[in-house]
């Protein structure tokens, strides 16, 4: 193929040509960096949480009035949702992942330290709690039901047994053997690491307040008219103990408010309600993508149509040169790919731009290199399959039209 | 001849169909999703108070310790109670409000109602005149309610709807966690946006439905939201928040003049010394008084997502843009011989020009109507999202405007290049090769 009589012809169509290349390499340029949101997008909402997710059920819950203590009206609330059919097992709680709030606090290992300390999150929890998440312990023991304490509003929860995730026990005490340790959240309170579980994620999905999966769990009942309920089912009871909660919290005392979108959820729930702006995000980016490239495709189809249009003339005369209609072809073809490739030349030069000038003003990861060569790929072959009918058409002119005027 | 245009536009896009339509839905689109992002960015950077909020500041102090202290490091958000009340007291502007939210248990004085939730803030009188709340009945406390600690609410019309079935209910009897409050004001709906005042309760949030005076939420122990940041000592325990080291108030004040701002920052400044020589401020002296919008762009408000949406979506538009120029471009350029003959006949090349423009126009036009459409569809999209900001979500006048402003602009724009160079194309030659 030769290129040289492609560039003479392509200078005689210069704003047509720079159009193309250019919108080939803006289209490259979002569409590289929107499919790595998308991708960043999907791997955020693909985390686990450590824990068992199928058959649980969260309810916020908020007791109405101001009685001396609420710790009997838990103690009430958990055995009328113990004594469900079809309930596994059941702990209240402050917080628990996917939440989007709870606590957080410092952790650190000198009772003097004046610094902060390791920034954990905080769940409260009791002999039950392990099991209802569905957590692995993978060292150490679970809390006893005589190590529940009661904490009142007024005072700095520090539990003298804690169990903590494998990612903190490895931050705190790097050399392994954080089991029987010692560690402080207070002070004056010394908390020793009675077991370690696999994993479970803090309650945030950002890492505003605890940078890991840091977590401590707690034997505390927290003493506070606002608890969070999470309730294990049997595999196929969830729908069944989902309608019977209200019903049943409300049977054991009245005066209560079970919130209307936190109140009783399952945890897929949870889970579609603490991601639903990511997934918004990638969805909207993907769908994006789609359209640019469908317009890009329709734009190459439009112009190339036209340019087979206006060298009807010319294509008739070569073919009558002997030219064959593979030529012609391969002429648009070429001609096509050429434009193209400049098009991502620049679109690649774009790309890294516009991903270096998010890094700077959204924070957001630098795109990294195999999306860029993904889109130079899919936009190179967008463009000969957008080309493809037009050059067809070319290739079945007659050599005839070289004979004909107009 | 203006007629004589639309006319001719007309014929020469019925006769490419595909192309017209392709024009059009790309402009379409473009203008859609430019619309929908801009219109999204536009409600939620807007001012929350247009003519006040240039005379509206929060001060904000470094009561702080010395532990993990660092140069420069950011100045708390909030404030504390002593520094709260002795600012207020102290009466400097020429208004000033000390504020914190809440959440109560409300019902009417009814037992036979059930209570329910609502969003509560706890303030002082300058509060409502400095905000430029609306009333519907009644009036707001002044500050000897304030000093006196009385048993006054202010509640919206929201809350009047449902507990009084939307009446005039000043004078009678709401009950917060369980204490009677006489209400003496009804707001009419207010709600700024962003929820400046307390960003703590969500940048976007719904208003208040209950305003009570500052000393009698402390007094009557209703429950206190938002965030709190302790050092030293602090602990946040609710009967000590008084003298806790802990920041937890938000402090406003209106100043009507420059002058008067560089006053008050002065008296900020001497303030903080003055608290450093008696030894309650250890570190060094560092104030900051940031205006309402200056304050919003401080704490960033505006969510990422939705600004990296506006660009996204004027990428987008561009690359419409440019496609429809190639396509523009193409159609013009493929007329060469009509334009030719209309050129040799005597139009002179500004009426071709113009004729060309025409249909660029025509098309801008109506792609114009089509993404206003589609802006529409996707703001209702919008509206469907959980994020507290998604209800706020509509096209207002002036976007409405600058959609249509903005679709016959680019799409005109849009036209000029091709049309320029189909005017400019040598009539002879074209005629001749033909």
């Amino acid at each position: 193929m030769q290129i040289k009589p492609i560039l003479s012809a392509l200078r005689r169509h210069k704003s047509g040509t720079i159009l193309i290349a250019l919108q080939i390499a803006l289209t490259l340029a979002i569409v590289c960096n929107a499919l790595f949101i998308v991708h960043e997008r999907v791997d955020k909402v693909n985390r686990t949480t450590g824990m068992d997710e199928t058959n649980l059920i969260a309810i916020g819950n908020d007791y109405v009035g101001a009685p001396e203590t609420f710790a009997p009206l838990m103690k009430t609330d958990l055995q009328t949702l113990r004594s469900l059919p079809g309930v596994v097992d059941a702990y209240v709680t402050n917080a628990y992942p996917l939440r989007q709030g709870g606590w957080s606090t410092g952790v650190q290992t000198d009772p003097d330290s004046k610094k902060e300390g390791i920034s954990t999150a905080l769940y409260f929890g009791d002999d039950h709690a392990l099991k209802t998440l569905g957590v692995r312990l993978v060292a150490g023991r679970n809390f006893n039901a005589g190590e529940t304490q009661v904490v009142g509003r007024d005072q700095q929860p520090g539990s003298p047994q804690i169990i903590v995730t494998k990612a903190l026990a490895d931050k705190v005490f790097p050399d392994g053997n954080a089991l029987g340790k010692v560690v402080y959240m207070a002070k004056g309170k010394p908390s020793t690491i009675i077991g370690i579980v696999e994993k479970l994620t803090s309650p945030w999905i950002e890492n505003n307040y605890v940078d890991g999966d840091y977590v401590v769990i707690m034997p505390v009942i927290f003493d506070s008219s606002f608890q969070n309920f999470l309730v294990r089912t049997q595999p196929g009871q969830e729908d069944a103990v989902f309608k019977a909660i209200p019903q049943a919290l409300y049977g054991a005392n009245r005066m209560r408010v079970l919130p209307e979108k936190l109140g009783v959820r399952r945890f897929e729930d949870v889970r579609a309600r603490a991601y639903e702006a990511d997934r918004g995000m990638a969805i909207l980016m993907s769908v994006v993508c789609g359209v640019l490239l469908a317009i890009t495709a329709a734009g190459i189809v439009g112009l190339s149509s036209f340019w087979v249009g206006q060298r009807r003339k010319q294509i008739g005369v070569r073919r009558a040169l002997g030219a064959r209609r593979s030529d012609i072809l391969s002429y648009f073809m070429t001609e096509n790919f050429l434009i193209a490739l400049v098009g991502v030349i620049v679109g690649v030069i774009l790309a890294v731009g516009l991903s270096q000038w998010m890094f700077t003003h959204f924070e957001m990861k630098r795109l990294s290199l195999t999306y860029v060569a993904i889109g130079v790929v899919a936009l190179l072959a967008l463009g000969q399959a957008a080309v493809f009918a037009p050059a067809l058409r070319a290739s079945r002119v007659s050599p005839v039209e070289a004979t004909r005027s107009v | 001849m203006f007629g004589y245009y639309v006319e001719l536009a007309l014929r020469s896009l019925k006769r490419s169909r595909a192309l017209t339509a392709l024009m059009i839905l790309a402009i379409a689109l473009g203008i859609g999703a430019c619309m929908t992002t801009l219109t999204v960015l536009h409600v939620l950077s807007g001012d929350p108070l247009p003519g006040r909020s240039g005379s509206l500041f929060y001060p904000q102090l470094d009561p702080r310790d010395m532990t993990d202290y660092e140069p420069g490091t950011d100045l708390p958000d909030q404030i504390t109670w002593v520094d709260g009340m002795n600012l207020l007291h102290s009466r400097r502007a020429d208004r000033q409000a000390l504020m914190v939210g809440g959440q109560v248990a409300t019902q009417t004085a009814d037992q036979r109602t059930d209570p329910f939730f609502t969003q509560a803030r706890y303030t002082t009188a300058d509060f409502f005149p400095m905000f430029d709340t609306p009333f519907r009945y009644g009036h707001a406390w002044s500050a000897t309610e304030d000093d006196a600690r009385s048993r006054v609410a202010v509640i919206s019309s929201e809350l009047n709807d449902r507990l009084f079935n939307g009446q005039d209910s000043t004078g009678r009897t709401v009950r917060a966690d369980g204490n009677d409050l006489r209400v003496i004001g009804v707001l009419r709906h207010w709600r700024p946006v962003p929820h400046f005042f307390d960003l703590n309760m969500g940048n976007y949030s719904g208003s208040e439905d209950i305003y009570v005076p500052l000393g009698t939420a402390r007094d009557l122990h209703l429950a206190r939201m938002g965030g709190i940041s302790c050092w030293g000592k602090g602990s946040g325990e609710e009967d000590k928040m008084e003298t806790a080291e802990c920041t937890w108030l938000q402090f406003w004040v209106q100043l009507d003049s420059p002058a008067k701002a560089t006053a008050y920052r002065d008296f900020l400044t001497h303030y903080a010394q003055e608290q450093k020589a008696a030894g309650r401020f250890q570190r060094p002296v560092s104030v900051r008084m940031l205006d309402l919008m200056g304050w919003m762009n401080d704490q960033q408000v505006v969510p990422g997502d939705v600004r990296l949406q506006a660009w996204l979506a004027l990428g987008f538009f561009a690359v419409c843009l440019i496609n429809t120029i190639g396509l523009m471009l193409a159609k013009f350029m493929r007329r060469s011989g009509e334009l030719s003959v209309r050129r040799a006949l005597g139009a002179s090349r500004g009426s071709v020009f113009m004729q060309l423009l025409m249909e660029a126009g025509m098309v801008g036009a109506v792609g114009g109507l089509a993404g206003l459409f589609l802006a529409w569809l996707g703001l209702w999209l919008v509206r469907l999202q959980p994020a507290m900001y998604a209800q706020l979500a509509h096209l207002d006048v002036p976007m409405l405007c600058l959609t249509i402003a903005l679709a016959i602009g680019a799409t005109l724009l849009a036209g000029v290049l091709p049309a320029w160079r189909a005017c400019h194309v040598a009539p002879a030659l074209q005629l001749k090769s033909q």
